[in-house]
């Protein structure tokens, strides 16, 4: 038996907090598309014609009912096939981005509708047209109603986004992986990459309740 | 005053709820400046007719005019859509439930329309909204959220969010029915208020004490008609139809 020896980490700290770096870019981007997605999703699905609001729902359907890494194998390793070569780290934040945005999607969906219709009556009695009404009252009232499953969602992506290791992104579990194949030491390796993981967490944590309790003002 | 063109005018309007039918051919026309109260049942199609006049409601049939500019334009779509909007800002609607918006403070839900639709500067509508506040008396309000606000606070930042646009007609839904009484009048003052400067209004209310001290026109709906209209003194005192004698009886002694 192989005893724990954490000093082996030392020399690849380095690129360790390279991986961490990444994790955080992806979960950054991916989480500001996933959330900007989930609204237009939303929005399409409730409002849009037929002919757009199908195709959504059934784009929301097919990313709600296969797994992310069918996705991001079909976007990086697929779409070539047909033309469209996307690099890597694009992949990634796309596959990740539309696979969260369906589930916000479905989270601000049910808070649209849930603001009161005397919001709508009031915007509109001034003379906001309903693009306008959506755009100043009812979205912005359904985002903070249901900021704390869409913070789920973005806490859940940070997690998740280790899968696009496999599409060869260097981000945090890519770098442990790397570590380990040279020193054939998993166990520090993955332990010091959840520490990380659950540091970065933290972070994200405190930044959604930040913005929780900004939002708790106007209750 | 009568050879002007009305501010408010409806003519032969129906409106049916599924089997139901709310307004059975109303007409109604408001001069300048006139402040005309409709009472009568719940059911009897009053808050409807003012809803109507908004377009909140789609009328069945008739016409509703302001100021000469027809409402319910038979437009459709986008050409409509516009329309609407554009009469909609020369209306002012006070809702029985405020509608405040909740996510904004107080200064913002005055200051939004104004520089959203009217493309007005930021620091001028700030000053509207601060003159509008002093006027209902909340000047220490601006930044507060609707949260923090009581019902009667609330309702006269609606009134002040609604004048912030310069309408040429208020209309009040019920605007004290939600209210604890002692709250009411506070309220009541800032419409009276707007009376006295000569405001276009059409007040829908359950309070006759009220509606005979501002109202200079009193209309008694019931079951989607106008049963019976005349100045308050003689809607009160001295009302001609059986109907409205029933009502004001079970009303003024409930």
């Amino acid at each position: 038996m192989q005893g724990l020896d954490f000093t082996v980490v030392a020399p690849y700290w380095d690129l360790l907090l390279i991986g961490a770096w990444w994790t955080s870019v992806l979960t950054v981007s991916a989480g500001v598309l996933s959330f900007a997605f989930g609204i237009l999703f939303a929005v399409i699905v409730l409002y849009a014609p037929a002919i757009l609001a199908y195709p959504v729902r059934a784009l929301m359907w097919v990313f709600m009912g296969t797994p992310l890494l069918l996705q991001l194998f079909l976007i990086y390793f697929g779409l070539v096939q047909v033309g469209i070569d996307i690099p890597a780290l694009a992949a990634g934040i796309i596959g990740l981005g539309l696979h969260f945005a369906v589930y916000n999607a479905d989270v601000i969906r049910a808070g649209i509708v849930a603001v009161d219709a005397g919001q709508t009556e009031g915007a509109r009695s001034i003379g906001f047209g309903k693009w306008r009404t959506l755009r100043y009252v009812v979205i912005p009232q359904a985002i903070r109603n249901t900021a704390p499953p869409i913070g789920s969602n973005l806490i859940a992506l940070l997690k998740e986004s280790s899968i696009v290791s496999v599409i060869g992104i260097a981000e945090l579990v890519h770098s442990a992986q790397l570590a380990i194949s040279e020193t054939f030491r998993p166990f520090e390796f993955y332990i010091t990459a959840a520490a990380l993981y659950y540091i970065l967490n933290l972070v994200l944590e405190a930044a959604l309740h930040r913005f929780e309790r900004h939002v708790e003002v106007s209750r | 005053m009568s050879m002007q063109r009305p501010m408010v005018e409806v003519r032969g309007a129906r409106k049916s709820f599924g089997a139901v039918d709310v307004l059975k051919g109303i007409g109604l026309s408001v001069d300048r400046g006139q402040i005309v109260a409709i009472i009568g049942p719940s059911g009897s199609g009053k808050s409807t007719l003012l809803r109507s006049i908004n377009h909140l409601e789609t009328l069945n049939d008739g016409e509703v005019w302001l100021d000469g500019v027809q409402v319910n334009q038979p437009l459709h779509g986008q050409a409509f859509e516009r329309h609407i909007n554009r009469v909609r800002q020369q209306m002012g609607m006070v809702f029985q439930h405020f509608n405040l918006f909740p996510h904004l403070t107080v200064i913002e839900n005055i200051t939004m329309g104004p520089v959203i639709l009217k493309g007005m500067a930021k620091a001028e509508a700030r000053t509207l909204a601060l003159g509008l506040l002093s006027k209902v008396g909340l000047a220490d309000k601006i930044d507060a959220y609707p949260s923090r606000l009581s019902g009667g606070q609330k309702q006269r930042v609606a009134i002040a969010r609604a004048l912030a646009m310069q309408p040429k007609v208020m209309l009040f839904d019920e605007a004290t029915s939600a209210l604890d009484p002692e709250l009411v009048d506070e309220v009541n003052a800032v419409m009276k208020q707007l009376a006295a400067e000569h405001m276009t209004m059409l007040i829908v209310t359950h309070e006759m004490r009220f509606a005979g001290e501002v109202a200079d026109r009193v209309l008694f709906m019931d079951g989607g008609v106008v049963v019976e209209e005349g100045p308050p003194g003689e809607i009160f005192r001295t009302p001609r139809k059986e109907r409205t004698r029933t009502f004001l009886k079970k009303y003024l002694s409930a």
